[in-house]
């Protein structure tokens, strides 16, 4: 507690840099993620075959995968968002997926029979019924970057990982505890948050 | 609310293969202006199926369907579903959208300006009986079905279609509601005057509705008619037994005591016992019949202001008897 009381800045700083981090991730993972889920929900084969891949990605230990990038990418916050992008996929894939797969072939046939084009079936049925599912995906999604998101130091891409990081290397457990704590409030906050999104459109 | 009447409809030879099977086999079919005609048969007859080539969700192998004279495969698919309304069962209301935006969707796609669609769901809440001020802004799953069903004849009524296809669109709500619903559909119907194409495999609501009732068997029409008719004169075994012409109390439904007076026994000079109990000339053979079996001799058949004659027992059966042809 002291070092958080000490220099609130530092934390305050470091933690708006593990959101911007995570948020940028989020929101590229999203507008990949979504195009993806939607082949997945409608081709089976080559759906199966981007389901394959993306659990692949998803089983490697998240160290490792900031280890793997290095030798492509470098050091620095570039090769932090990549592997966190690569690393919400999964999630954020297969819930655009199982929700879409879940509207109901009656309401789409409804839409069809009131004159719909495929196009409008899509953004005004299939999508605002699928978005507690795929809003649930952003918010399992969200949860892990931000605890993802602390090993991004160690690859020199700041957040709260620095202050664990370094507190952990310099003997200072109250520096390692204070960044722990504001990462664990951080998830807190984007669980809650979402989920009252996701209860909203139910 | 203005009266858009209906559509002439014609179908010839139209038919449908699964797989090289037939589900709608070779239909031919002329419907008036206006008309209500219901679809009847058994699971997998080609009700469906025979409905949903009218408004092309189901594309015809061979056949031609023609609306007002105008060939329905000569337009663009979405542009002709949105001139024909289409009701089915309850899961077809939008869970995500209110009463009124549900009600809303084809006009919203025909591009109406906000203040026409709130008009004119206005009108069709009252018109299928629902207080606008209480239904408008709740969502599908706060209406019981009998409320649903209703929302969904306003949907399907939504951009005044002058033909209006109905997919068994009371199959899940309770006989009472069901009832009531019907009784809601003729009222609908004879204000607007639009053009129903009615599936169902429930007799009695076939009876109850039709103008003329199409029997279909394996995809093929077995008979064309209006209810008495297709009731008394069975075409074919398998319609006889479809509708279980023998039973009397049905034929009854369909005739009224004013039919059974051309045949009754006692005019009106005659029939002047004040302790006979009294019906309306419109009442059914059914009513008349039951309040017979109440105790009285004859019933009286009266208006307000008129004593039209009497019935007896003899005169029911009589009347019963003229419809076997
Ligand atoms: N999309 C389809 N693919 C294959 N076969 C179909 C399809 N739709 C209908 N059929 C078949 O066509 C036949 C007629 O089906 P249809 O749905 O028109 O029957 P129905 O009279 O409406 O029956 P129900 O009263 O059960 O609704 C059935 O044998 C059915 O299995
Ligand atoms: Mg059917």
């Amino acid at each position: 507690m002291d070092y958080l009381l000490q220099h609130p800045g530092t934390v305050a700083w470091r933690t708006l840099q593990h959101i911007e981090l995570v948020a940028a991730a989020l929101a590229i993972a999203c507008a990949i993620a979504f195009p993806l889920g939607v082949v997945v929900a409608r081709k089976r084969r080559i759906g199966g075959i981007i389901l394959a891949a993306l659990n692949a990605i998803y089983t490697i230990p998240s160290l490792a995968l900031f280890a793997l990038l290095i030798p492509l990418l470098g050091i620095g916050t570039w090769t932090a968002l990549v592997a966190l992008v690569l690393y919400a996929q999964m999630l954020l894939v297969r819930n655009v997926a199982v929700g879409l797969r879940g509207v109901s072939p009656a309401l789409i046939d409804a839409a069809r029979g009131l004159g719909m084009s495929a196009a409008q079936i899509f953004w005004r049925v299939e999508v605002p019924q699928a978005l507690p599912v795929i809003v649930g995906g952003v918010r399992l999604a969200s949860i892990a970057l931000i605890s993802l998101a602390t090993l991004a130091s160690w690859i020199d891409a700041g957040g709260l990982g620095a202050l664990v990081l370094y507190g952990l290397q310099h003997d200072d457990p109250s520096r390692a505890v204070a960044g722990a704590l504001a990462a664990a409030v951080l998830a807190i906050v984007a669980d809650v948050g979402l989920r009252r999104l996701q209860h909203r459109w139910e | 609310m203005e009266k858009p009447g209906g559509a002439s409809l014609r179908l010839h030879g139209v038919t449908v293969r699964y797989r090289g099977r037939a589900a709608v086999d070779g239909v031919d079919l002329d419907v008036a202006a206006g008309e209500f005609i219901v679809l009847l048969g058994p699971s997998g007859s080609g009700k469906s199926t025979l409905l949903r080539t009218i408004n092309r969700l189901v594309l015809p192998d061979a056949g031609t369907i023609e609306i007002d004279g105008r060939d329905a495969a000569a337009e663009p698919p979405e542009a002709l579903r949105r001139g024909i309304g289409y009701a089915i069962q309850a899961v077809g209301l939008f869970p995500h959208l209110s009463v009124a935006r549900n009600i809303a969707v084809v006009p919203e796609l025909l591009g109406w300006g906000q203040a026409r669609i709130a008009a004119r769901v206005e009108a069709l809440l009252a018109l299928v009986r629902l207080d606008p001020a209480r239904y408008r802004d709740r969502y599908p799953r706060e209406l019981s079905g009998g409320e649903q069903q209703r929302v969904g004849v306003a949907r399907a009524l939504a951009a005044e279609p002058r033909l209006l296809l109905m997919d068994e669109p009371f199959g899940a709500v309770d006989a009472i509601v069901r009832a009531d619903l019907q009784e809601e559909t003729l009222r609908i119907h004879r204000m607007l005057g639009t053009t129903i194409l009615f599936v169902t495999h429930d007799v009695d609501e076939a009876l109850r509705l039709a103008d003329r009732i199409v029997v279909l068997k394996d995809g093929c029409i077995e008979q064309v008619g209006s209810p008495l008719n297709v009731l008394a004169n069975p075409a074919t075994d398998y319609v006889a037994a479809l509708l279980d012409s023998k039973d009397a109390v049905r034929r009854l439904q369909l005739l009224n005591a004013r039919d059974a007076l051309r045949s009754a026994t006692a005019r009106p000079e005659m029939a002047k016992g004040d302790d006979w109990p009294r019906v309306t000339p419109q009442a059914t053979l059914r009513e008349v019949l039951s309040v017979l079996l109440g105790g009285a001799s004859r019933t009286m058949v009266a208006n307000d202001d008129e004593v039209l004659g009497s019935l007896s027992f003899d005169d029911v059966r009589a009347a019963l008897a003229r419809t076997e042809g």
